[in-house]
């Protein structure tokens, strides 16, 4: 069968700078996230001698009743959690998009808050609360904030806008012609709900269950702060290394954390591709009408929820206030100054250093790399093993790809060792983290181009790096700018991913959060886990005005 | 074969996607000025062929040459032509100025000379007015326009169009044909144009090339490829076609339904099962009882403004409608209703032959 091999394109210019950087983005996957998972996977397959001694760990962590009770335990909190926040987030979600309530941009903005701050301030203020020193400790009937329940309403809290936007997107596609089909046949509201609406959201309902599932699953700060001794996996993990030094049972406890977030990730994309191409009719966008009991219901349910939104954000507030909870309740800034654990404002300087480099540097790779795998005419086979790894981190849970990196580029004979230990492991960690849906939002703004932008490029003998500056990047200006605030936020609260990594000169705020709650300054870490979210919202802030200013200037062709 | 006139040429072409045969072998040659049409299905390999030109694919075997050149290894952007997509792919953040512009900047162009050339431009496809707007602030025509300004705006001395005309509206589409053959009457360009329609096709090209399943069917002037299809595929593909089952008799005689058609040399042996081929219009229905006469029911009539449409069951086409095409003015008067039985008779000059194979 000769010449049924299509032979390799005459390479222009452009495409031999494409197929080097192909080559260049395998090599750095390579380095930071195969390598180091394979070092983890191995890790768990050795003695404290570093023989390898296959799955002899793993029979032991089965043995062990301890170790293995906290992974029916992250199972349960994490089965509860998604219950409810699926539940919660889907009536907010219908209030938003299918009623005519009023308000619907302040319960929006109000809802998306939890984003930006670290998942550890929730359960800061539920300490607050309903701590041991908590106002409405009666509430709980004699049971423990520190526990599942506590584990449970801090998860709830900071994974509800995360359900919220896929939930509303997944309802803002409803097709109105359905609705007026329901009307004719004479339907009832209610049987329409639940003929039409409900299952026009199946997916997104599916979809929003595993990701809540995922989060809830792989989170560290929150069981860490409000755990008590109800242990979960992350947090095994995080005592096995950091507390007993046992890098091996770490690795394991990891895998086994590792697994059920692969098979929940999988899931997930196997029910997204079934959404895909069920969405590639031309819909009628729905537009609500009013209906006064439903809407008064909903708006009373909005005004609930984002009054328990504020509430916990205010707690937090107050109690960084406040001089000596509950006994002193006038106001002071001394929990400012973060001398106890005697970090002072080091960390969060670094915090805010590492997430620009992290939000500026990602959003780089990030952009170029979706564009090459959308728009490389050559290496089919190559662009596609870039685009799976892409997809890779999001089923990585942040912990297990730290703990990854220690047993990766501490070791000695790496070359890249000189990277242990500093701000750039930090911000590579980070970048990597949170890759995936970066990276989705680049293909899915990249995929909107015509696919001749190339063709008319290389016919003009303009090269196609040229035309990437001058047309690609203009055009897609508003998600490389949502790309960068994703990045910086995240980098800003995260704490799984760097929790092995900071070391005595990088020491990152959302940690020390940690670390100055792990002290007993609850109002330390209530001051640091506030200051993270205003520096959010400021940059935030500051993006939204940068960000219109600009498209006013480089967009003006979009609104004409 | 050589042609000393030959502009641009494939010498058996083949593109094979994975197991698919795109392109079979395909020998093509265009001569420098010509406007050429590749035409034919979708998935018959035009635009595949055309890609291969612009070297925005690469052949599986065989050479293409342009301008006495080898160009079939070279890259993109080191081949001579100008292209336009059926999506435009105008640049949406640049203004008509900058997109037609943008060929010039990168070969170094002044920003005087860049500006009088984008101003010429702009007047020869008749948009001076709209120098400083946005594609989406133009009609698709208008886009489309500049497009094919922003293709030629470099010179380049052939002009690939792939479907440039699909995606406007039927009227915008006519005006605009003939623009284009207006625009490569002056500059005398040698064009390619990739084309689903045939009246398109007809209308615009010097020649046509009609392709099916990567193979090259037939290629020649619009009235030839029409009048003398060579294959039943170009028959029906070209205009309608009423395919009439028949078999020979002798060299000048072919016998339909028992009656007897004389040809002049149809040049298929006694016995051989054919199909004759009729086109619509050439089909006279008559009163009077003429020779080699046959009848059918009509069974439906369409008024199309400039002509009638009738449909006619026929013994001489068992399995299919006979349709008749008469203009609404010329020798017959006699209004046709559904139901009546008519007579009608066929040029043999009109009528071509094919063997018939199944």
């Amino acid at each position: 069968m000769l010449g049924r091999k299509s032979k390799s394109l005459a390479a222009d210019k452009s495409d031999k700078i494409g197929r080097v950087l192909v080559f260049i983005y395998l090599a750095l996957f390579f380095c930071f996230l195969v390598l180091p998972l394979f070092a983890l996977m191995s890790k768990s397959m050795q003695n404290a001698d570093g023989i390898f001694i296959g799955l002899e760990n793993f029979v032991v962590y089965l043995k062990d009743p301890t170790l293995f009770k906290s992974f029916f335990h992250s199972l349960f909190v994490a089965f509860v959690s998604t219950v409810i926040v699926v539940f919660l987030g889907f009536l907010y979600a219908f209030a938003l998009q299918c009623t005519c309530i009023p308000f619907k941009g302040f319960f929006r903005v109000v809802s998306l808050i939890p984003l930006l701050s670290p998942s550890i301030l929730a359960a800061i203020a539920l300490v607050y609360w309903f701590g041991n020193q908590g106002v409405f400790k009666e509430l709980l009937l004699g049971n423990s904030i520190y526990g599942p329940i506590g584990i449970i309403m801090a998860s709830v809290y900071w994974t509800f806008p995360h359900a919220l936007m896929i939930l509303s997107t997944s309802l803002s596609l409803s097709d109105a012609r359905l609705y007026e089909a329901s009307d004719a046949l004479k339907a009832s509201k209610l049987r329409t709900f639940f003929t039409v609406t409900l299952p026009g959201a199946k997916y997104g309902i599916i979809s929003t269950t595993f990701v809540v599932f995922i989060l809830v699953f792989t989170d560290f700060g929150v069981p860490k702060v409000i755990g008590g001794n109800y242990n979960v996996l992350a947090t095994d993990i995080y005592r096995e290394v950091v507390g007993m030094q046992n890098f091996q049972m770490g690795a394991v406890i990891s895998i086994v954390l590792l697994i059920p977030a692969l098979l929940a990730f999988a899931l997930d994309q196997f029910f997204r591709k079934r959404q895909a191409s069920q969405l590639t009719s031309r819909a009628v966008v729905y537009v609500p009408k009013p209906h006064k009991v439903r809407d008064n219901l909903l708006l009373c349910y909005c005004l609930f929820i984002t009054a328990l939104v504020l509430l916990m954000l205010g707690m937090a507030q107050f109690g960084a206030l406040v001089k000596f909870w509950p006994y002193n309740l006038s106001l002071t800034l001394k929990h400012y100054n973060f001398e106890v654990a005697g970090l002072g404002w080091d960390s969060f300087y670094n915090s805010i250093r590492m997430s620009l480099w992290a939000a500026f540097f990602g959003t780089v790779i990030i952009f170029i790399g979706s564009y090459l795998i959308e728009k490389m005419r050559s290496d089919k086979s190559l662009r596609d093993v870039l685009q799976m790894i892409a997809l890779m981190p999001m089923a990585i849970p942040g912990i297990v790809l730290g703990l990854a990196y220690i047993f990766f580029f501490n070791m000695k004979d790496n070359p890249l060792n000189f990277i242990y230990a500093t701000m750039i492991i930090l911000v590579i960690n980070t970048i990597v983290h949170f890759y995936t849906v970066s990276h989705l939002s680049a293909i899915t703004a990249i995929k909107k181009l015509d696919s001749e932008f190339e063709s008319v490029s290389l016919s003009l003998k303009v090269p196609i790096y040229k035309m990437f500056f001058r047309v690609t990047l203009p055009v897609c200006l508003p998600t490389v700018f949502d790309i960068f605030i994703y990045l910086f936020c995240n980098a800003m609260t995260t704490v799984s991913g760097v929790i092995f990594l900071y070391s005595y000169d990088t020491t990152l705020a959302s940690v020390s959060s940690i670390h100055l709650d792990e002290q007993g300054d609850v109002a330390g870490a209530a001051a640091m886990a506030m200051l993270i979210v205003y520096i959010s919202f400021l940059v935030r802030g500051i993006h939204t005005i940068i960000s219109t200013f600009l498209m006013k200037r480089t967009q003006a062709w979009r609104n004409i | 074969m050589e042609n000393a006139n030959s502009y641009l040429s494939t010498k058996k072409l083949s593109k094979f996607f994975g197991e698919f045969l795109a392109l079979d072998n395909v020998s093509i040659d265009i001569n420098a000025g010509e406007f050429v049409c590749f035409l034919g299905p979708s998935g018959c390999g035009k635009t595949t062929l055309l890609r291969c030109i612009a070297g925005l694919e690469v052949q599986s075997s065989g050479t293409i040459i342009q301008n006495s050149e080898i160009i079939s290894d070279l890259p993109t952007s080191q081949r001579d032509f100008g292209i336009v997509f059926q999506s435009y792919a105008l640049f949406p953040n640049l203004s008509c100025f900058q997109n037609i512009a943008y060929g010039l900047e990168n070969l170094g162009w002044d920003k005087k000379d860049t500006a009088k050339r984008v101003e010429e431009l702009l007047s020869l496809v008749g948009l001076s007015d709209h120098i400083g707007k946005y594609p989406s602030q133009l009609s698709g025509g208008e886009q489309q326009r500049i497009a094919l300004a922003r293709a030629i705006a470099t010179s380049p001395n052939l002009l690939l169009l792939d479907e440039p005309l699909s995606a406007l509206d039927a009227k915008v589409r006519v005006h605009l044909r003939q623009e284009l053959k207006n625009f490569h009457r002056r500059l005398g360009l040698t064009t390619v144009m990739v084309t689903h329609d045939q009246e398109e096709a007809l209308a615009i090209a010097d020649r046509i090339f009609v392709m099916d399943g990567g193979k090259i069917m037939q290629s020649g002037t619009p009235e030839d490829i029409y009048a003398n299809s060579k294959n039943p595929f170009v028959a029906n593909f070209i205009g309608m076609t009423n395919f009439i089952e028949g078999e020979v008799l002798n060299k000048n005689v072919i016998t339909i339904d028992n009656k007897q058609i004389d040809f002049v040399d149809h040049g298929f042996t006694k016995s051989t099962k054919v199909l004759v081929a009729a086109r619509p219009e050439c089909i006279d229905l008559t009163a009077k009882n003429e020779k080699n006469m046959f009848d059918g029911t009509v069974v439906d009539v369409e008024f199309l403004g400039s002509f009638l449409r009738i449909y006619l069951n026929t013994s001489i086409m068992p399995n299919q409608r006979l349709i008749v095409d008469k203009p609404m003015i010329g020798n017959f008067d006699k209004s046709i209703a559904v139901g009546d039985v008519v007579g009608f008779t066929m040029s043999p000059t009109h009528l071509n032959v094919y063997e018939y194979d199944r």
